[in-house]
């Protein structure tokens, strides 16, 4: 099994490699004339105002939870769909039971409005 | 062990995804210029094939800016992140069965790996750093909204995508993509090809919605919604940094047909070929062709629906995602889980 | 020195260079960030343990949730990004003496595990169908108990979303 990751690995360097090249090629063959206003972060031709480090809507950081609950649970299925011939009618049975408890949560979240984005 | 044969598909996937990216803009270009009743680059070279190739010189010859309060360290990794993980999520797809290549059989992927499918999704999952990191690291709002918008969307829909998933699993039995498109192969009622679009069709809508989403395609392309955020994550980038980002853009779509060829559209299997009394050789190289075509076929539709479809605005995307999208798959695995279980 | 114990140690430094980051770096979003090298080593080290469900589950759910969700977090808290935290400074008698407790407790474990290592490497073809199959029926139970753990964690996010309202 192993052997079949040795090519993974090897394209996971190859991509990153040439990532790294492009960049570097990039920086070596570009003129290099920096000034004030080139450096400055651009906002519509503005001054800048303030830092871009603001804080932000909660709600980015609420999907992310969100996210993690439900991709366990997606993971959780991965293993039982693969095994699903040899278990059958009961696997069936368990696995809905599963998704059953979650969904009462994915209702109460919808009903508390933690889904709604405004 | 045998380094030589991996090392070659290597080069080749690289060298024939930054073949295609370049096809595929200037092919992009044209037909946005045809829908939209324009005239499309015509000057670099015959009919103007050779505009993406001078676009891609122009972008290496041009000045790299570095924001002065960006991080520079985060900002030159965060496109390497991109590309590095658009160009490896190829590794694990089939594009065709064995081939006697150099007096050599040679299996037509690079890595045939048991978990195949999961590979693909561990990636897409860690495509969402370039992104945000990017966002970060420019150190401009612009910049910081785009990538976060990106972030949040990209998981959202990643649930479906993992969703949609299992439903194909279920009748496949197998994480591996080569088994994926083996059980593809057989035939319902005798003369329909088994391909996952028949079996799974809501899997398939789910699918390729959620696809769209992960390429950051329209409609789904709020990242850069232009209007309200300028270039989104790339704003504060220039020269072929920018460049980099759009390369990942464009192989993310070539990956992301790909997969969907190979779940849903019976990968590099070909209807009927085994009546037709053709070598292995033969069959293989049509195999190839095949899968080419097909991908071909899903590239074009993402082209086109890009210049058809306007933009959804966030909320209403992030409504179809978690309201819409993640009940549907969710219905589709079970119902698709009950029918196997009940009738087996 | 073959093949495999070259890629190993390979991903053993990865782990622990990225994991040394995340402990002395000064800029917390380096050290979060960071973070995404080490749990790849990590997924690294699952893959040469042959236990390749585990290593695709290590990067969907800690590279692909968890750490974004870290990294959101620090984006949130604004104020302490700029700051330069310092590190190794505060209280270092007390965290020396954890440090070196907990140290010498796992050295024990270690020393005193009588570690089986196998002539060969089991021929396993995928982990991922018997994983099911253990888990819908021999650890039926704590599986079932997951879900409920989920579904808390659930009831706690709306908690969240919810105060957020009414503010």
């Amino acid at each position: 099994m192993l052997e079949s990751y040795i090519p993974i690995f090897m394209m996971l360097g190859a991509a990153a490699l040439f990532g790294l090249v492009m960049v570097k090629l990039n920086e070596w063959l570009g003129p290099r004339r920096p000034s004030a206003e080139k450096l400055s972060t651009y906002e519509s031709g503005m001054e800048p105002v303030r830092t871009a480090r603001e804080r932000f809507s909660i709600k980015f950081y609420m999907v992310a939870v969100l996210f993690i609950i439900f991709d366990i649970e997606v993971v959780f299925l991965y293993p039982w769909a693969v095994a699903f011939n040899e278990l059958g009618m009961m696997g069936f049975v368990t696995m809905f039971v599963f998704i059953l408890i979650l969904l009462v949560g994915y209702f109460y979240v919808w009903r508390k409005g933690a889904l709604e984005w405004d | 062990m045998n380094l030589i044969e991996p090392l070659v598909k290597v080069v080749l996937i690289l060298a024939v995804m930054l073949t295609l990216v370049i096809l595929l803009v200037y092919s992009e270009r044209r037909i946005s210029a045809f829908i939209q009743n324009r005239i499309g680059p015509n000057r670099v070279g015959p009919k103007g094939i050779l505009q993406a190739v001078a676009d891609v010189v122009k972008l290496l010859m041009k000045e790299d800016i570095v924001p002065k309060n960006a991080n520079k360290p985060i900002h030159d990794l965060a496109p390497m992140i991109s590309i590095g993980v658009a160009m490896s999520t190829f590794a694990v797809i089939p594009i065709g069965g064995t081939m006697v290549l150099l007096g050599q059989s040679v299996r037509l992927m690079l890595a045939d790996v048991n978990i195949g499918i999961l590979y693909i999704l561990a990636l897409t999952s860690m495509g969402v750093y370039g992104i945000t990191l990017a966002g970060w690291s420019s150190n401009s709002k612009y910049s910081l909204l785009g990538g976060l918008r990106s972030s949040a969307q990209l998981i959202s829909y990643e649930l479906s995508m993992g969703l949609s998933i299992v439903g194909v699993l279920l009748i496949a039995g197998t994480l591996q993509l080569d088994g994926i498109v083996q059980a593809q192969s057989a035939y319902i009622g005798g003369w329909l090809p088994a391909w996952n679009v028949f079996l799974q069709p809501v899997a398939f809508v789910t699918f390729v919605v959620s696809a769209f989403a992960e390429t950051n395609r329209l409609p789904f392309d709020l990242p850069e919604a232009e209007p309200e955020l300028v270039g989104g994550y790339h704003t504060e980038y220039s020269g072929l940094k920018f460049g980099l980002f759009m390369l990942s853009e464009y192989v993310n779509l070539v990956v992301a047909s790909a997969i969907i060829v190979t779940l849903f559209l019976g990968g590099y299997s070909v209807p009927f070929a085994e009546y037709m009394n053709l070598s292995a050789q033969t069959v293989s190289l049509i195999q190839v062709l095949t899968f080419c075509v097909k991908t071909a076929g899903v590239i074009l539709f993402f082209v086109v629906i890009r210049w058809t479809l306007p933009r959804f605005r966030y909320d209403q995307l992030m409504d179809l995602g978690w309201k819409v999208m993640l009940p549907i798959a969710l219905a589709n695995l079970v119902v698709t889980g009950f029918i196997l279980a009940a009738f087996s | 020195m073959d093949f495999t114990t070259i890629v190993f140690y390979l991903f053993a430094a990865i782990t622990l260079g990225s994991g040394a980051v995340v402990v002395f770096s000064r800029n917390i979003v380096h050290s979060a960030f960071s973070l995404l090298f080490a749990f790849f080593g990590v997924a690294g080290l699952y893959v040469l343990l042959l236990a390749d469900f585990l290593a695709v589950t290590q990067l969907l759910i800690y590279v692909g949730g968890i750490l974004v969700l870290l990294i959101f977090g620090v984006m949130l808290t604004s104020s302490v990004i700029d700051v330069q935290i310092k590190t190794g400074t505060v209280q270092v008698l007390p965290a020396l003496f954890i440090v070196g407790a907990l140290a010498a407790a796992l050295l024990t474990v270690f020393w005193s595990t009588e570690w089986k290592v196998l002539p060969d490497p089991p021929a396993v073809d995928t982990t991922a169908p018997q994983i099911g199959e253990l888990l819908l029926t021999t650890y039926l139970l704590p599986f079932e108990i997951a879900s409920v753990i989920l579904l808390v964690a659930l009831v706690g996010a709306a908690m969240i979303a919810r105060r957020e309202k009414q503010a």
